[in-house]
């Protein structure tokens, strides 16, 4: 339904290693596109997410970059071309394959001074160091009293990408978003990429960096804002993709692309939904999120991850907090489903959420088709 | 060294001046001969005015000193037709249908220079320690000493809720701490206590983070001796095992980039071996050239499980190679041969830019904690023996002894004042307000995100609502 491409993408002589690297493409929102500044100018999220790893190590000799294949593969996925032959090999560390290697050496670095961004090949691989994620880098600032602030940036695809079943295919979203001390910040647009990916480079604090392999090949278009080399998005704030006034649309990451394309749907049946890219999973912008459920009385949530004690969980508990006497129909939560991600194509396609499941749970919350409760 | 040489040109061209040559022993010898001066006026550079002295007057470096086995170059006179050409050099062929041995036919010999009765022997080489600096390693090992006993009791008491001791390992904390310099970023597990003091931590700071007072460093966020400083480069203690060990090297990596004159070392149990942390941390240490010393305080137990059940090789020295990673085997309850493997392995570490892996044997005569009584699973004679036989401190003081440089009257008089100083801390630790409402909220991030700011405007109501229901003892 979504003429969605499978295309394997040539990983190099050494393809073997990189799991099933594959790229989805999605249909170009045009809507969303007149959303951005009307400048021609387009940048790949791959792009955006390489020059703002340029220009941080170009501005601050404490940044470095570190991970399986960084260096002189470039990537797994592209994201550090040509930053080896520009900033030479201690600043482009390659490592050998042990995550809770490198992450510990990298908390380490960051103790002592250094900026550090750890690239997770994938971010389902950021398990096997997930003792120093939690209990080294994010509570090491408490637990020393402020004498050990450690900034650090653990960035890397996350969440399905095509093809690459249970093991390769999961949303650490809700997992590093439950913990104190850790920032979490998901970008959708090459615009997010670029400015939430220096943020998290320039914040004192570590931060999860969440990114998704599908969207690395999506072009969006940028302002000259966006591509200045001073350019840098607040973390902890949601934006506002598309205004609307019947129905409350949150997402993060690919599924903001899935969203704005629901909107669309929804605006030729005379529904008017406001899509929230959330950007920042922690903290969360629950302002945003209140204020926009106050207008529309609606709320559907979007995430790929699992459902039970998700994102979505988060934001509605968020909303029935502050927001329950605004509420004019009970929350719809758009999820992946509760299993491992099975690898034939039919079934992972069932597995996560589609355009028009999101379609359905809007037009629900506008009583526009019978409730899920109704039909029960 | 070539490959990190092609590696990283920038550093290569600080330590060219440095380095000469690493190939072969011959050259090495000639060169720590001829350098000595100048790295022993660069290390007396760091020290008190009055430690200086030793190092100008006594020191002297026996040119063997460094010397490791040689074997750990790899011969390269291998016959191009009959060897395999792989990236890290050279593989000969055979035609032997043979396996290689999972034991050596000798274990590894233990490094030693005082014998059991303090005396030196004879044939020894060491770095010398001066007058000063051993009555300072003597003092300290006897306020570690009563410091452990008194904060023991304390627990006992219920006055404080956890304690460990660093009972039988004193001369590995105080004779490493004072082989190092305090530029040197120590990575703890938890029983280096005495690497602390030796660095000017006081009794008074120790007592304040076991009562988790207001005055403590942590703000009262941590067990009872997870202690941390900055102002000593000494990271705050973590209750994860090993953790340390990959984080020290990547400290040692960022002095390495910063060109820093100094290494990180990083303490670990023998139980903390086996951990994944320990293996990666080598093999990063290895391929990253930091400057950085794994210190193995292989005390026999890992709470209640015993090396024999911890591993199967010999000991933990023997995984140095495995890993690339120059290694040797101390005696964990000879102050001086610790003193001297430390600093031999600090000057190699920073000068060579690689890191050491240090085994220390000794035995932990103390409990694992407070939490654990270790005569349910260990003989009291074995214990009985290493307090009695083995002990440290003592060995340290016969040679002190024997050199003049300490008395009886010393002795009680360096007693008594550090239990004075101990119970008077304990008392005014006690007297200290706990931390305040305030600090549960911060540093949880580098400055407060709103939600905490909220909490704490919401908890701070419901005090002022209920204050009868409120904890007195909480400072607002």
């Amino acid at each position: 339904m979504l003429g969605i491409l499978r295309q394997k993408v040539g990983a190099g002589s050494s393809s073997a290693m990189i799991l099933g690297q594959s790229m989805q493409r999605i249909r170009p929102t045009t809507s969303a596109l007149r959303a951005f500044s009307s400048s021609a100018k387009e940048m790949t999220v791959r792009d955006a997410l390489n020059s703002a790893l340029d220009e941080e190590m170009s501005a601050d000799p404490k940044v470095f970059l570190m991970g399986e294949e960084v260096g002189e593969y470039q990537g797994a996925y592209k994201i550090s071309k040509g930053l080896l032959d520009k900033y030479g090999p201690d600043r482009v560390l390659d490592t050998p394959i042990t995550e809770a290697g490198f992450t510990g050496i990298g908390v380490g670095a960051a103790y002592y001074g250094l900026k550090p961004v750890v690239e997770f090949m994938t971010f389902n691989f950021s398990m096997q160091a997930i003792d120093h994620i939690i209990n080294s880098a994010a509570k090491s600032n408490y637990m020393s009293a402020g004498q050990i602030n450690v900034p650090i940036v653990f960035r890397g695809p996350n969440g399905a990408a095509a093809g690459v079943g249970a093991q390769h295919s999961q949303c650490y979203a809700a997992w590093y978003a439950a913990v104190p001390g850790l920032k979490v910040l998901s970008p959708y647009s090459s615009e997010d990429a670029r400015g939430l990916l220096k943020a998290a480079i320039r914040d004192p604090d570590p931060v999860v960096f969440l990114e998704n392999e599908l969207l690395y090949g999506e072009s969006f278009p940028v302002s000259a804002e966006v591509l200045d080399s001073s350019f840098c998005l607040p973390i902890g704030k949601a934006k506002i993709e598309k205004e609307g006034k019947d129905v409350t649309i949150t997402a993060f990451s690919k599924m903001v692309g899935y969203a704005l394309q629901a909107a669309e749907i929804l605006a030729k049946e005379g529904i008017s939904a406001e899509v929230i890219n959330l950007r920042s999973i922690r903290p969360l912008d629950r302002n945003t999120i209140n204020a926009s459920v106050r207008k529309t009385n609606r709320l559907v949530t979007v995430e790929e991850g699992f459902p039970q004690h998700g994102v979505g969980a988060e934001i509605c508990t968020s909303v029935v907090e502050d927001s329950f006497g605004y509420l004019d129909a009970p929350v719809e939560r758009i999820a992946g489903a509760d299993v491992p991600m099975p690898y034939a194509a039919n079934l992972e396609r069932l597995a996560v959420p589609q355009v028009e499941d999101i379609v359905r749970a809007a037009k629900r919350a506008c009583y526009r088709s019978a409730s899920l409760a109704a039909s029960a | 060294m070539h490959q990190w040489m092609r590696k990283s040109g920038t550093i290569v061209n600080h330590f060219k001046s440095l380095l000469l040559v690493t190939n072969n022993l011959s050259s090495w010898r000639s060169y720590s001969f001829v350098k000595r001066s100048q790295f022993a006026a660069s290390f007396a550079h760091n020290l008190p005015v009055a430690d200086r002295d030793f190092i100008n007057s006594s020191t002297h470096f026996c040119p063997r000193r460094f010397e490791s086995v040689k074997s750990e170059k790899i011969a390269n006179n291998v016959d191009d037709n009959q060897a395999l050409e792989l990236p890290e050099g050279k593989v000969k062929f055979t035609p032997k249908l043979r396996f290689i041995s999972e034991t050596a036919d000798e274990r590894e010999c233990c490094y030693r220079v005082l014998d059991e009765n303090g005396n030196r022997i004879s044939s020894s080489n060491y770095v010398e320690v001066s007058k000063e600096v051993a009555i300072k390693m003597y003092t300290d090992m006897v306020t570690l000493q009563t410091m452990d006993t008194i904060f023991y009791e304390a627990q006992r008491q219920g006055r404080i809720s956890f304690y460990v001791t660093a009972a039988g390992e004193e001369a590995i904390n105080i004779a490493s701490a004072a082989a190092l310099k305090i530029d040197d970023i120590v990575f703890p597990q938890y029983r280096e206590a005495g690497v602390l003091l030796w660095r000017g931590f006081t009794i008074q700071e120790f007592a304040n983070q076991c009562f988790s007072n207001k005055a403590d460093y942590g703000k009262g966020r941590q067990m009872p001796i997870h202690y941390g400083s900055n102002k000593h480069n000494y990271v705050t203690v973590a209750s994860t095992v090993a953790t340390q060990l990959p984080q020290a090297v990547g400290a040692a990596y960022s002095l390495k980039m910063e060109k820093q004159d100094a290494c990180a070392i990083a303490y670990v149990g023998d139980g903390g071996t086996s951990e994944g942390d320990f293996h990666a941390a080598l093999n990063f240490a290895a391929v990253t050239e930091a400057p950085v010393i794994f210190f193995c305080r292989n005390n026999g137990w890992a709470i209640s499980t015993p090396t024999s059940d911890q591993f199967r090789s010999d000991g933990v020295v023997v995984k140095g190679r495995a890993y690339g990673v120059r290694s040797i085997r101390v005696d964990g309850n000879d102050a001086l041969a610790v003193y001297s493997a430390v600093h031999a392995a600090r000057d190699m570490a920073i000068r060579e830019q690689r890191p050491i892996l240090i085994e220390a044997l000794t035995y932990r005569v103390g409990h694992h904690s407070t939490s654990d009584d270790s005569t349910k699973y260990r003989p009291v004679k074995e214990i009985e023996w290493w307090k009695m036989e083995q002990d440290p401190v003592t060995r340290f003081r016969n040679w002190m002894e024997n050199n003049s440089w300490w008395s009886d009257k010393a002795e009680s008089e360096a007693r008594n004042s550090a239990r004075k100083q101990i119970l008077h801390a304990i008392q005014e630790a006690e007297k200290v307000d706990k931390p305040p409402v305030a600090d549960i909220f911060t540093d949880v991030y580098d400055s407060p995100p709103s939600h905490l700011c909220e909490q704490e405007k919401l908890l701070r109501e419901a005090i002022k609502r209920h204050p009868q229901d409120y904890p007195s003892d909480v400072p607002l």
